[in-house]
């Protein structure tokens, strides 16, 4: 499909988002994945989500490292500055971008090579250090790219499409996200557009380092029975906790529900998600409670999504480095050269 | 025959490391200095906190001669461990002054030096029971012995102390106590002064006493740097301490107490680069502090940087050889991996600061380089520069100079219609106009990939446009040539077919190797190189003169082979002189090496040599 061109002209009655925005605005360039990609389905999720929030797309940064999932940059948001950065290095350039400009929304898209082999450690760091960003995986389990080598989230057991038994233990990242301090954590699954759309809009309201485990089913290569990351697997295995429906300050969604089931999550920032809870039990701010839950029912086999953790008093880094308001990259001499008189200063406490 | 010497003299103190040795043997550096008197300290230290040996050595030089000079005429022997390298180490003459507490075998020392004695551990264990105390005070102790044997102003002392201990009187009280319970010993059971002296003199000036490291990280603060992403490693960790401190003394909100900067330590090396990227891309100003162990890991993110033609300023505390070990000792070794860095056809801009007051101009300056050639700046200081006090000229800044953003596109630029191609060289000087993330809602926003792309940042992989955008980066090669500092030339005062090249911390060594050589009969011009890539004027030096030297402290001649690569020099003209034993090259060595290879140029007929 590479060689299409997309044309510019789109129907006059588009819905406008109070931008007067409509989709297309938010679109980038035509996929190069493979046709029926899980990736190319949260890309129209991160289109949805900018769209209905009303962002303006050149007031976010994109960047990713290397793979797939690393690519889709292109796909999305066409008016804003991308960045396809080095392998697994995502995190720490998205780290530096933010630092120099805090008033961005910044988008980190990688994949579970990028982030869970060769850039686990800067997955791990960004999200410890709470840098104000949604960070998304596409997670297939594989490497596409190359062709079909297993990744480290590949379960233990599961087979390639070679027919080779995968014999490693597999990182879950949700797993590791909320073990390592980040304030929001979600899993999604690519096929579920109704759940995915929701998660990213809430991580992007969320003002620290929000984590979203996408599985996303890779068609070329880990699409097949024996593998664990499959449409047919993750369908049958989904155990879904909750269902984000929507946001007030936002145009409200009015739908009916059995009391007790929905909770309104109150964010630090004043935003409020209405979480549909579908598992009673299950509470989105205990930590603890939801790591054992995920250890619970992976026991079973089962791929549990939705919002799993969100921290009530999230703070980011700027917050923790107590960072002047003014985005750094628009200070000036004035505000950061001390001057010839300081230096003398400096110069007679050396002799 | 004792050596006799007013203001020109080296002493070196043997310590046990974590013995709080280091800051009495600064407060002698700094006494010496208040009485006029050029010095010149180095660190000689392990890798390791506690228990290892280290040597503080003191240059005292009226001449002002800042170069190490090789040779130990008073040794202060604080370490057993160490003591029989340590004697065997002084000049033949010299002084060694040891704590006699405990009676050592005369087979310990040697006939011709001047042995002192001061019974350091039984003074201190008179007057001080707290074992941490008596570890301290034995050092301010020895300190007042040798204020007596080299006849130093104790007055000098006290007033250094009491700037130490400002605000903190039983300290202060205490130290100076100390310090008169060593000179008093002294003066009372040992003829003084010895024939090493410390006179007073006026020759330090308005000089300043500084670590470059130190300095460099003020030039960081001073030229508009407001993220700093590093990773611990010696000798380079003390840089970003210092620019932590300079940022929280000098760059906070007066109004709201907030930072106007971001340090991250970071979880390595390549975080540390990458979060330096990723903040240059978004239009701070950003540095990383490290060694050539980090320039190594940094390999990759290097290339990105210059493909991509991202400022980076990258500051390359150089030292030796991987893991532990060497790692504590200066070279001049990161010339080849820094110019070369990263895969792909990469070159890169260094500049060489040859002491403190150069660091803190040139870590300025880099971010204007970055900023102005979008490309990866390397700030090239050592060990011997970075982590010692050197006596160099004050810092200056002038007030009306304004930050060199470099070629950025605008918002109203947008608007008026302005053709905007990231990779477009609309000057012809290879250097592309960029944006900001977040300047224009519909105008001006590109991908910013490694690998090739065409003038107007679209993906491709196409061969003519990989091609084009790869001589517009040679064309910006050549535009830096001219923007990096000139190398500064000095000729010989009689004409001269001879010449030497040298950079950095070799400087005050090979100044001081000039006077010994012309003393020889060898006269010799010279260029100190302060940048790469080189200015034309490197090849016009070369080709005026039959030999050049090129001096530098690393095995494999490293600026050499750079200057033979990139200057299509012919090998046989520039002779290597190099140091590479992890200590300071010293004028004796150069004059040496030099010296030989010219006396050997000077033929004997055949006849003469048989006769």
């Amino acid at each position: 499909m590479t060689y299409v061109v997309k044309p510019k002209f789109h129907h006059p009655e588009l819905p406008k988002n109070k931008l007067g925005y409509t989709h297309r605005d938010y679109e980038g360039a035509v996929s190069t994945l493979c046709a029926g990609c899980g990736h190319d389905s949260i890309t129209a999720s991160i289109i949805e989500a900018c769209f209905e929030l009303s962002i303006e797309p050149h007031r976010v940064a994109k960047i990713s490292g290397i793979g797939c999932s690393s690519k889709t940059p292109t796909y999305f948001l066409g008016n804003s500055h991308g960045f396809n950065s080095v392998h697994g290095r995502m995190p720490s350039v998205l780290t530096g971008a933010n630092l120099a400009n805090r008033d961005l929304i910044y988008l980190g898209v990688s994949g579970d090579g990028d982030s869970a082999s060769i850039g686990f450690g800067q997955f791990a760091h960004c999200l410890r250090r709470g840098v104000n960003m949604v960070y998304i995986v596409e997670n297939n389990g594989v490497y596409g790219l190359t062709k079909g080598q297993f990744s480290a989230t590949a379960d233990r057991g599961s087979k390639s499409k070679r027919g080779v038994v995968n014999s490693d233990s597999a990182i879950d990242m949700v797993g590791i996200a909320l073990q390592i301090g980040a304030s929001f954590v979600a899993r999604s699954f690519s096929g579920d557009k109704k759940q995915l759309t929701p998660l990213i809009k809430a991580a992007i309201e969320h003002q620290g380092a929000a984590f979203i485990d996408v599985i996303s089913p890779c068609v070329a290569f880990n699409n097949h029975a024996g593998s664990t990351k499959s449409f047919d697997y993750v369908r049958e295995h989904n155990e879904a906790v909750n269902f984000l429906d929507f946001m007030t300050g936002r145009p409200p969604i009015h739908v009916d529900y059995a009391p007790g089931t929905v909770e309104r999550v109150e964010q630090h920032d004043g935003t409020v998600l209405t979480l549909r809870k579908l598992d009673a039990e299950y509470d989105v701010h205990d930590r603890l409670a939801a790591m054992s839950f995920l250890h619970h029912h992976a026991d079973l086999g089962q791929i549990v999504t939705g919002l799993l953790y969100v921290e009530r008093d999230a703070e980011d880094l700027h917050g923790h480095l107590n960072t002047v308001e003014a985005p750094l990259n628009a200070l000036s001499e004035k505000d950061l050269c001390p001057g010839a008189a300081v230096l003398d200063k400096i110069n007679a406490s050396l002799r | 025959m004792p050596i006799e010497s007013v203001n020109d003299f080296v002493i070196r103190f043997a310590n046990v490391n974590g013995s709080g040795s280091a800051s009495a043997n600064e407060l002698f550096a700094r006494a010496v200095l208040r009485m006029g008197v050029p010095v010149s300290p180095r660190n000689i230290f392990p890798s390791n906190i506690q228990g290892l040996p280290t040597w503080y050595e003191v240059r005292v030089c009226e001449a002002g001669h800042l170069g190490a000079r090789g040779g130990t005429d008073m040794m202060v022997a604080m370490n057993p461990q160490t003591w029989a390298k340590d004697v065997a180490a002084i000049e033949p003459g010299g002084y060694l002054l040891y704590d006699c507490t405990k009676p050592l075998p005369k087979s310990k020392f040697r006939d011709d030096i001047t042995v002192i004695g001061v019974p350091l551990t039984a003074i201190t264990n008179s007057t001080y029971t707290d074992p941490r105390q008596r570890q301290l005070f034995k050092n301010i102790i020895y300190l007042g012995a040798l204020s007596a044997l080299l006849d130093i102003e104790p007055k000098v002392i006290e007033q250094l102390i009491g700037e130490q201990y400002k605000g903190k009187e039983k300290l202060l009280s205490s130290n100076v106590h100390a310090l008169h319970l060593g000179r008093d010993y002294t003066l009372g059971n040992i003829k003084c002064p010895i024939g090493l002296r410390v006179r007073r003199a006026d020759t330090v000036g308005d000089r300043i006493f500084v670590e470059g490291n130190a300095a460099a990280a003020l030039g960081a603060v001073y030229g508009g740097a407001t993220v700093c992403a590093w990773y611990p490693i010696t000798p380079s960790s003390s840089l970003a301490d210092a620019f932590t401190g300079h940022c929280r003394r000098l760059r906070h909100d007066a109004e709201t107490k907030k930072a106007k900067y971001a340090i991250i330590q970071g979880e390595d090396e390549l975080a540390s680069i990458g979060i330096v990227i990723g903040a240059a891309w978004n239009g701070a100003r950003a540095f990383t502090a490290t060694s050539g162990p980090g320039v190594s890991l940094m390999q990759e993110f290097i290339g990105l940087a210059y493909f991509a033609e991202i400022p980076a300023v990258i500051m390359d505390v150089q030292r030796a050889g991987p893991s532990t070990g060497m790692p504590t000792r200066t070279q001049q070794c990161d010339i080849i991996s820094a110019a070369y860095a990263s895969h792909g056809d990469t070159k890169h801009v260094l500049l060489f600061p040859e002491d403190p007051a150069e660091a803190f101009d040139m870590a300025a300056q880099a971010f204007d380089l970055a900023d102005r050639l979008q490309t990866p700046i390397f700030l090239m200081l050592d060990l011997d520069i970075g982590m010692n006090h050197r006596l160099c000229r004050p810092l200056k800044w002038d007030d009306a100079r304004q930050y060199d953003r470099g070629k950025i596109m605008t918002t109203a630029m947008l608007e008026s219609g302005v053709d905007f191609g990231r990779y477009l060289d609309v000057d012809g000087d290879g250097i592309t106009y960029r944006t900001y993330p977040g300047t224009h809602p519909t105008k001006g926003s590109f991908f910013t990939r490694g690998t090739s792309r065409d003038r107007y940042a679209k993906y491709t992989e196409d061969g003519p446009a990989y091609q084009d955008n790869m001589q517009r980066l040679l064309r910006k090669f050549e535009t830096a040539k001219d923007l990096v500092p000139r190398p500064l030339q000095a000729n010989a005062g009689k004409p001269t077919k001879y010449g030497v090249i040298y950079f950095g911390s070799t400087s005050p060594a090979m100044d001081e190797a000039i006077d010994l050589l012309e003393a020889r009969g060898h006269q010799l011009d010279r260029l100190r190189v302060r940048a790469f890539p080189f200015h034309s004027s490197v090849a016009s030096f070369i080709a005026e003169h039959d030999f050049v030297y090129v001096v530098e402290q690393n095995r494999d001649s490293q600026l050499r082979s750079l200057i033979v690569n990139e200057l299509s020099i012919d090998p046989v003209r520039l002779v290597p002189i190099v140091h590479y034993d992890g200590t300071p090259i010293t004028a004796r060595f150069i004059t040496g090496a030099i010296g030989d290879h010219l006396d050997a140029l000077k033929v004997t007929p055949l006849r003469k040599v048989v006769s």
